[in-house]
């Protein structure tokens, strides 16, 4: 290396000399940084998303390649948030792709002390019985004085408020016709 | 709001860096007070007090905005003369009757109107938490009251209101909360300095504000300022809460919720509205002005959209499907029915009561004594796991063995796993494209709630009972894609916008909704986010290429406004109060109402408009008439109707206070729900003797680096690096009082339990003179559990239950305990220690604090 290149290769001699005076752009670049491309620009696609902690409503971008997320970000064109994240906007992507994500359906038995596998579709098919004995055990068609009640007190649900619209609108739809009646979200408390 | 709502402050600070003026009011010093022009220390639970106070300071000096006031508050009405101010009663309203704890509210009703207006008795109204459903609509009240617009009748709203706020001086303020007298007088100066035809302030919440006893009371306080001095419908007015969660303001609009259905319609009652037009006439009131005069639209679009073509006119489009309340069915009630072997099957849907409820120790109780849970989550989160690891099986409360519950976790799909929209805290709903499909059994709401459904159809399929019509019926037809067979969330969206049956098209406006059943609505709110048939909330035009009002981005209910009320922000001719503040106006020319926003009025009525005698609903609403949802067009200073512990907001302690209440004879609420159950001891408070055992307030609150429960933030290894540990914050004198350490270790007792946490000896806490005495405060995040990457204690399990009784929300931001140092005991040595409590504040176990606490006997005066 030549004390030329060895002087331009020195960061303040660039930020004096170049166009970055505040040294925030291609001043302080390594020659290794030079070669690094941003795991943003190799994604395979982009989608708009928002970010699911608080109900300021951040705008995100999720960047997928080779089926993983590999980048969430901010996303500037919200005039909510300007591309800003705040730590925990910042760390969803851990959220998503974190270690300690359960995808695997857990199953604990009446008395057991550990949890056991269980497989997906025989799992709905068992709730969906209990749901229908439960109902059918406790069902309530009309009061004492013969006024129309038709519910049952014997499920209640309570639920997140990062249940999106849709999600909300068919659980309460579908608990409705049920008859269940014992349904509450985060909005209560 | 710089700690839990930490990308919003921005717009403080740009705010700031213009010239506004930010004050903190806070029990504790935190991040947002690093960066406000003034921080103000407040005893926890005071806020009434507080900002009756600066109410008295604006009457008392005469800063309301008259010309606002008059026009659009209700202060130039006519109460009724049987009415009786906590002035009269020591702290009670008149119509209070001891037996329930309730208030018959005939004598709050403007004059005139005594006998028309009451719905039916508070009493029911509590058990229903009936308030909620006025979130977006005011109560019964009739369109034509009368009025004195000199504001000089003695029972004028506005002379009521001076009488029922004169004793909050500034020498009260700093009795009962703590706050020094010129910081206070601070606040008020310059709150009333910056409001009027020129300038506007704006009041900003977190939602801690709302759990608390008074909790609606807190906000009513907030909206009687920002109305008296002109702040409500005007750009960079308002008050605005900060909703904590993604999309909790869309689980109240399309509720998960026992009392509501979606757009604020209420559950039917059993014996209120055992018919059809029982519930229509329940809910529009004949007579009232506004936009709730068409509720038998939404009505039957709602069930349009529910039950499709079983839904007719001749069967009163399905009604008898609905599920009917007979009281009290809300969360805590649950639990309670949980522990006394009510309930079998109990669903949680990304919630964890264990840590994020009130009383933790009830929540897990409750758990352990089902026959069935089903967790759906992306972790492995306490709710989950109670019969592994929780507390009560250190203490031998639950033995694994012999707890029944049989657990299903269900895996949920990430927030970029699926599409659909959140509703954020302004009302505004953002759609979120899907990134990726869920792994292995992980599975959105969507998918399960749809799948189960169609699975429990298919079993019931051929069925010929009454009960399961409801179910075989029901509109259930989405379509479905990919590889997991997931239901289309825009389909979900379509019918929650509405369409008309006979040709499927999207309505675009809820004023197109019709009581015959040609029109369907999932959310008559909503109608619009699908007009001409495209995803208006997926809507993305960036910031910077549009004005600041950005209506291009998303979509805000109703209609695409993005300020409510902003009909507010011109004068009654129609012009704007001023060419600063100029948002919405009245172009005569064009004859129609214009501006930045989407107007919130009928686009061509005119100012000058005036309804014809005997009008009801819109035809009703007069051309000045800016609070188009009221039933008298009105906004309230004065609510005659409708909340439920009073039509003013009066100061009362927090259930558990080491203070006697300063201002009047009555402590605290005296329609507060209560739970007069085993499990939920309460510590004594004044006027009961042994208050003294618990003698520190406590509060809790959100860090940056956390939310909630902490499902999903003590499972992300940055986060947890960020806040690795429990603790608790403790001021100096405190820490020298107690023997506390910095670093060290501090336990926390209330009746229900003890927990533990490191201690943070901190300034941010200082000690307050209340009432000539010397209170403690101290402060605690609520994040942590026993499961996740970080563990420590759950503050949320000191908090007994006591709810607010308009909305049955829970007291879990003040509460008083004892602070001990060291670590807590472990196993079922942690039951003595709370046994060894019970026995010195004097049996707690036979005991509940008395509701009334006044000498004076309202019967008297009534
Ligand atoms: S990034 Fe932070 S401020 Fe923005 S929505 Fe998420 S949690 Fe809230």
């Amino acid at each position: 290396m030549g004390v030329r290149t060895w002087i331009e290769g020195w960061p303040v001699y660039r930020q004096l000399t170049g166009t970055d005076p505040l040294g925030r752009g291609a001043a302080a670049k390594s020659a290794r940084s030079e070669t690094l491309t941003a795991r943003t620009e190799t994604a395979d696609s982009v989608a708009r998303s928002v970010c699911p902690y608080c109900a300021v409503g951040c705008g995100q971008r999720v960047y997928v390649k080779n089926g993983r997320v590999t980048q969430i970000e901010g996303d500037p064109d919200s005039p909510i948030s300007r591309g800003r994240l705040c730590p925990k906007g910042a760390a969803s992507k851990s959220l998503v792709t974190g270690d300690l994500r359960q995808q695997k359906v857990r199953y604990r038995r009446t008395y057991a002390t550990e949890w056991e596998d269980l497989n997906l579709d025989t799992a709905m098919d068992m709730i969906a019985d209990r749901v229908l004995a439960a109902r059918d055990e406790t069902w309530e068609d009309v009061d004492d004085a013969g006024r129309p009640l038709h519910r049952t007190m014997g499920i209640a649900s309570l639920g997140g408020a990062t249940l999106d619209n849709e999600e909300n609108y068919l659980i309460k739809k579908l608990f409705t016709a049920m008859g269940a009646l014992q349904i509450e979200n985060q909005a209560r408390i | 709001m710089a700690e839990a709502h930490p990308v919003g402050f921005q717009w403080v600070m740009e705010a700031k860096a213009r010239g506004a003026k930010v004050y903190h009011i806070d029990p504790r010093f935190t991040r947002t007070s690093a960066l406000a022009d003034s921080y103000v220390p407040i005893r926890a639970g005071t806020d009434i007090a507080f900002l009756g106070g600066i109410v008295r300071y604006i009457l008392e000096n005469e800063l309301d905005f008259r010309e606002y006031v008059v026009a659009y508050t209700n202060a130039a009405t006519i109460v009724s003369e049987d009415y009786r101010d906590t002035e009269d009663l020591d702290g009670l309203f008149s119509g209070f009757d001891r037996t329930n704890a309730s208030y018959d509210q005939t004598s709050w009703q403007y004059e005139g109107q005594e006998r028309n207006a009451v719905a039916h008795d508070t009493e029911t109204q509590r058990e229903t938490a009936a308030a909620l459903q006025h979130e977006s609509h005011g109560t019964a009240v009739g369109g034509d009251a009368e009025r004195d617009e000199t504001l000089r009748h003695p029972r004028c709203v506005y002379q009521i209101l001076k009488r029922h706020f004169a004793r909050y001086t500034p020498e009260m303020v700093e009795r009962v909360c703590g706050t020094p007298r010129e910081k206070f007088e601070e606040v008020a100066r310059a709150w009333t300095e910056n409001s009027g035809r020129e300038r506007t302030s704006m009041l900003v919440y977190s939602v801690g504000w709302t759990q608390h006893s008074v909790g609606v009371q807190y906000i009513r306080t907030g909206a009687i300022i920002q109305l008296l001095l002109g702040n409500v419908g005007r750009p960079g007015g308002g008050i605005l809460a900060l909703r904590g969660h993604a999309s909790i303001q869309g689980s109240t609009d399309i509720p998960t919720l026992f009392n509501l259905l979606p757009g604020y319609l209420p559950m039917p009652h059993h014996a209120l509205h055992p018919t059809f037009d029982d519930w229509i006439n329940g809910i529009r009131h004949p007579r009232q002005k506004g936009f709730w005069g068409n509720a038998k639209a939404y009505a039957v679009s709602l069930l349009k959209a529910y039950w499709g073509d079983a839904a007719t006119p001749g069967n009163d489009f399905c009604y008898d499907y609905l599920p009917r309340m007979t009281g009290d069915h809300g969360t805590y009630q649950q639990v309670l029915n949980m522990i006394d072997g009510k309930v079998k099957g109990y669903f949680l849907l990304g919630q964890n009561p264990a840590v994020g409820s009130a009383h933790g120790k009830a929540q897990r109780l409750g758990m352990a004594n089902l026959d069935w849970l089903v967790v759906r989550d992306l972790y492995l989160i306490e709710s989950a796991t109670f019969w592994k690891n929780s507390p009560e099986v250190e203490t031998g409360e639950i033995v694994p063995e012999e707890c029944r519950t049989e657990v299903f976790f269900i895996p949920a799909a990430s927030h970029v796993e699926k599409e659909g929209t959140f509703t954020q805290t302004q009302r505004l709903l953002q759609w979120r494209e899907k990134a990726l499909d869920p792994p292995a059994d992980c599975r959105s709401e969507l998918w399960f709630f749809y799948h189960l459904g169609r699975i429990v159809r298919q079993k019931l399929a051929g069925s010929t009972r009454q009960r399961d019509r409801a179910l075989l019926d029901l509109n259930w037809d989405y379509p479905t894609h990919g590889v997991h067979a997931e239901p289309s969330a825009e389909a979900v969206l379509r019918e929650i916008n509405g369409y008309e049956v006979a040709t499927g098209r999207p309505l675009s406006m809820f004023t197109e909704m019709k009581d015959d059943g040609s029109t369907a609505g999932g959310c008559w709110i909503y109608c619009g986010v699908y007009a001409d048939g495209v995803n208006q909330a997926a809507r993305r035009k960036p910031g910077r290429e549009q004005s600041w009002v950005a209506p291009e981005w998303g979509w805000a209910w109703p209609a695409n406004r993005r300020i409510l009320y902003n009909r507010a922000s011109a004068d009654p001719d129609g012009r704007p109060w001023s060419e600063r503040k100029a948002f919405i106006w009245w172009d005569g020319d064009a004859g129609e109402w214009t501006g930045h926003d989407v107007p919130d009025f009928e686009k061509t009525k005119p100012p000058s408009y005036r309804p014809p005698a005997g009008a009801a609903g819109v035809e009703a609403i007069a051309g000045d008439d800016a609070f188009i949802m009221q039933g008298d067009g009105k906004g309230w200073l004065f609510v005659p109707a409708g909340v439920l512990d009073g039509p003013m907001p009066t100061h009362y302690e927090p259930a558990e206070s080491p203070v006697r209440n300063p201002l009047y004879g009555q402590q605290a609420n005296p329609i507060r729900k209560v739970y007069d159950q085993p499990v939920n001891p309460l510590n004594p408070s004044p006027p009961e003797a042994s208050s003294h055992v618990f003698p520190y307030v406590f509060t809790v609150s959100r860090l940056t680096e956390h939310h909630t429960a902490g499902g999903m933030s003590r499972n992300v290894k940055y986060l947890t690096e960020l806040q690795p540990e429990m603790f608790v914050e403790v001021s100096p004198e405190l820490a020298a009082e107690r023997g506390l350490t910095h670093l060290g270790w501090a336990h926390l007792v209330t009746s229900r339990t003890v927990i533990e946490a490191r201690v943070l000896v901190t300034d941010r806490l200082t000690p307050l003179r209340v009432d000539d005495r010397i209170i403690h405060q101290v402060w605690l995040p609520y994040h942590w559990g026993y499961e996740g990457l970080s563990r420590g204690d759950s503050a949320n399990d000191l908090f007994g239950i006591t709810l607010d009784p308009n909305v049955l929300i829970q007291e879990s931001k003040v509460g008083t305990c004892d602070v001990r140092p060291g670590r807590r005991p472990t196993g079922p040595a942690v039951l003595d220690l709370v046994a060894d409590y019970y026995k010195r504040s004097g049996n707690l176990l036979a005991h509940y604090p008395p509701i009334v606490t006044t000498e004076t006997a309202s019967g008297r005066e009534a």
